[in-house]
């Protein structure tokens, strides 16, 4: 949360006077930047050029294969990535369309399964943390596979417990497909995220100790009930958390890459529902080698990347809350 | 504080309510974790299947095999029938349509018998029957010993990278008045937000030109010059650190240097411990990188590449895919649960703590 409040703070920082240095100053200053010549040498090599020359890039038709061989073709690659090239849009739209029912589902699970961590109606709580948390540490690729075998229309157990429970058929080739309806397919690889919770539940949570106890004495005494002591008390006081973990997880949705990559190659099985947009730059930089135009790809998405947190952070101050502001 | 509630009711119901909600939200909780680690149960249940029993029907869904019964020399299914109102263990001896031979495996003496029905409509009997061998074959399959190794290295090397990189950044921005260090800062802060797309290709390229592509460098140099979230979070540690010890040690005088090792880094082990475990768990996971970088060259593929390359060659094994999956979260869970605690403390530091 420093983090975001730290950028946000950015903006305000007050231009300071410049003061001619003394000796001794210099000589800190130097140490200072001996300590953060890593960090500086890294930030130049591994982020600022290849930021610009991704730039220059998508200005050439390039093959890494035949370097040689780039010619200058100035804006075609834009051209064909915003106005052309109909994938561009649709793997976008389809990654929007993913984002919109992941990340709340993920969110809401996180932030249910904090709250009832931070219930004092629990009892056994710090186990069942560690459980929560445990699939976080099992590697993607891995609760990827695990998963699908347990959404496997045929002997997985989801179906067969739906079967069960309902008698509804479920199982079978006409039963529920879970990775092969293009209708269902966001379901489940949303169902893979919720094995990823543990971060988020662990910063909710700590958000939620952070609320005042004193808060909800006073509610109590007033007669709020739990749901008016959640959306009046608890919420409010927690959206710095919500907002940090909104602006990472719409970053990283966008970036959504390793679910379809392992189960289909990246072929978009289902009815391409699954070629999202770093899928669909995956394929024109290192299965067709276009890096011109992968390039161009690459900072589309930094730029959509952008405007989407300016946004959140604009809209911020409408619905975040921060004690400091209320100390001014 | 009890006699200052003033409630209409007994204070002995009041604690029976209490109690009573208790158990229910905890009951809540249980359920859903209950959930939530299922298809753990489910991969390690699936694990130890045999192949056989995915494709039949009515097989159960524990771990089991068919059971036989071998008679004169000759291996028979048994099958569960229905007999006298109860459900009895029969060797199928001989299949007919009307009507069918069967042994009752109690009474052998008595020698086969002809039973009216339909064999088709009986359900094989089955035993539990794990197959750990099947943790065996995915081992060797997947070659995890090569795997492991991999990872291993990958994410040692790494680790050590890492942390040494961001102590020694994370003192220079916490400890040293450096003209523009707010901005430099932020820009660190903003690299965490960064696409890793934005800067692949050229990055790729460069390291294509270098010969890099193929072996461990592009993965392992770049973890030497340390990553915003592991300087924040250290750096957030270090502000904590009171500088009067700094100055006791200036005064007795030690440099800048020796100050980060003698003062600074002793006092630091719990942020120190966590940025390691974040990145060893960072790099073990790791797919998109190695997948790049190692295409190709299966013999250095960390454990997450070589389990996707497993899952394409054997997707029809859910058994060993299942158990090629749980091998390797095995460690990863481990080093958790020995480390929780200062895993989470530096999940929340990095979170929440301002």
């Amino acid at each position: 949360m420093a983090l975001v409040e730290g950028i946000r703070n950015l903006k305000e920082e007050k231009p300071k006077i410049r003061k001619k240095m003394s000796k001794r100053e210099k000589k800190e200053a130097r140490w200072g930047l001996l300590f953060l010549s890593p960090w500086m040498i890294g930030f130049i090599a591994f982020y600022l050029l290849p930021m610009i020359a991704s730039l220059v890039f998508s200005l050439y038709d390039f093959n890494p294969a035949v370097p040689d061989e780039a010619t200058f073709i100035g804006f075609a690659n834009w051209r064909r990535a915003l106005f052309e090239d109909q994938e561009v849009r649709k793997s976008f739209i389809r990654t929007i369309h993913f984002t919109a029912i992941s990340l709340p589902i993920t969110l809401g699970f996180a932030l249910f399964v904090a709250l009832l961590m931070n219930s004092k109606r629990v009892i056994g709580k710090n186990l069942y943390r560690t459980l929560f948390y445990m699939p976080t540490m099992i590697p993607v690729v891995a609760v990827v596979l695990i998963w699908s075998g347990v959404l496997n229309e045929q002997t997985g157990w989801i179906n067969i417990f739906i079967e069960k429970l309902t008698g509804i058929q479920a199982t079978g080739t006409e039963g529920i497909r879970w990775l092969a309806n293009p209708k269902l397919v966001y379901y489940a690889y949303t169902m893979f995220g919720l094995w990823g919770i543990g971060n988020a539940m662990i910063i909710f949570l700590a958000g939620l100790q952070g609320v005042p106890t004193e808060l909800y004495e006073a509610a109590e005494i007033d007669g709020a009930n739990w749901l008016t002591k959640l959306t009046k008390i608890t919420l409010p006081l927690i959206t710095p958390v919500i907002f940090y973990q909104l602006v990472l997880g719409l970053i990283y949705s966008l970036q959504y890459f390793l679910a379809p990559f392992v189960l289909n190659s990246g072929t978009g099985f289902p009815e391409g529902k699954t070629r999202f947009y770093m899928v669909y730059f995956y394929k024109q930089s290192f299965t067709f080698f276009n890096m011109g135009y992968g390039a161009t790809l690459a900072w589309l998405m930094f730029i959509v990347a952008l405007i989407v947190t300016i946004i959140l952070f604009g809209t911020a101050r409408y619905w975040v809350y921060y004690e400091a502001e209320d100390l001014q | 504080m009890k006699e200052k509630k003033s409630f209409p009711t007994s204070p002995v119901s009041h604690e029976v309510q209490e109690g009573a909600k208790t158990v229910a939200i905890t009951g809540m909780t249980l359920a859903v974790l209950f959930l939530f680690l299922i298809p753990m149960v489910y991969g390690i249940v699936t694990a130890l299947k045999t192949d056989s029993q995915f494709s039949k029907v009515g097989a159960p869904w524990y771990p089991a095999s068919e059971d036989k019964f071998s008679y004169q020399g000759e291996e028979y299914d048994l099958y569960i029938v229905p007999m006298d109102g109860e459900e009895r263990e029969m060797a199928l001896i001989k299949k007919g349509r009307q009507s069918s031979m069967l042994l009752d495996p109690q009474n052998v003496e008595a020698g086969p018998f002809e039973w009216e029905g339909a064999w088709r409509k009986l359900e094989r009997s089955w035993t539990p029957n794990p197959r750990w061998a099947n943790f065996v074959k995915a081992w060797k399959a997947i070659d995890f010993p090569i795997l492991l190794r991999n990872t291993v290295m990958y994410a040692g090397i790494t680790t050590i990278g890492a942390v040494a990189s961001a102590s020694l950044v994370a003192y220079g921005f916490a400890r040293f008045h450096i003209p523009g260090k707010n901005i430099l800062f932020m820009l660190m802060l903003s690299t965490v937000i960064l696409p890793s797309a934005v800067t692949l290709i050229p990055t790729y390229f460069v390291f294509l030109q270098l010969g890099w592509v193929g072996t461990w460098l592009p993965l392992i140099v770049p973890a030497f010059f340390s990553w915003g979230t592991n300087v924040f979070l250290m750096r957030q540690f270090f502000m904590t650190i009171p500088r009067e010890l700094d100055e006791a040690a200036m005064i007795d005088g030690a440099g800048p240097f020796r100050i980060f090792i003698s003062i600074i880094l002793p006092q630091s082990v719990p942020a120190l411990t966590a940025v390691a475990l974040f990145h060893f768990f960072y790099s073990w996971n790791d797919f998109f990188g190695p997948l790049i970088y190692l295409a190709g060259n299966p013999d250095k593929f960390p454990i997450t590449v070589g389990l996707t390359a497993f899952n394409n060659l054997y997707s029809q094994s859910t058994n060993l895919i299942q158990a090629a999956s749980l091998i390797s979260a095995v460690i990863p869970i481990l080093v958790f649960f020995f480390s929780q605690r200062v895993f989470m403390q530096g999940v929340t530091f990095t979170g929440v703590e301002k």
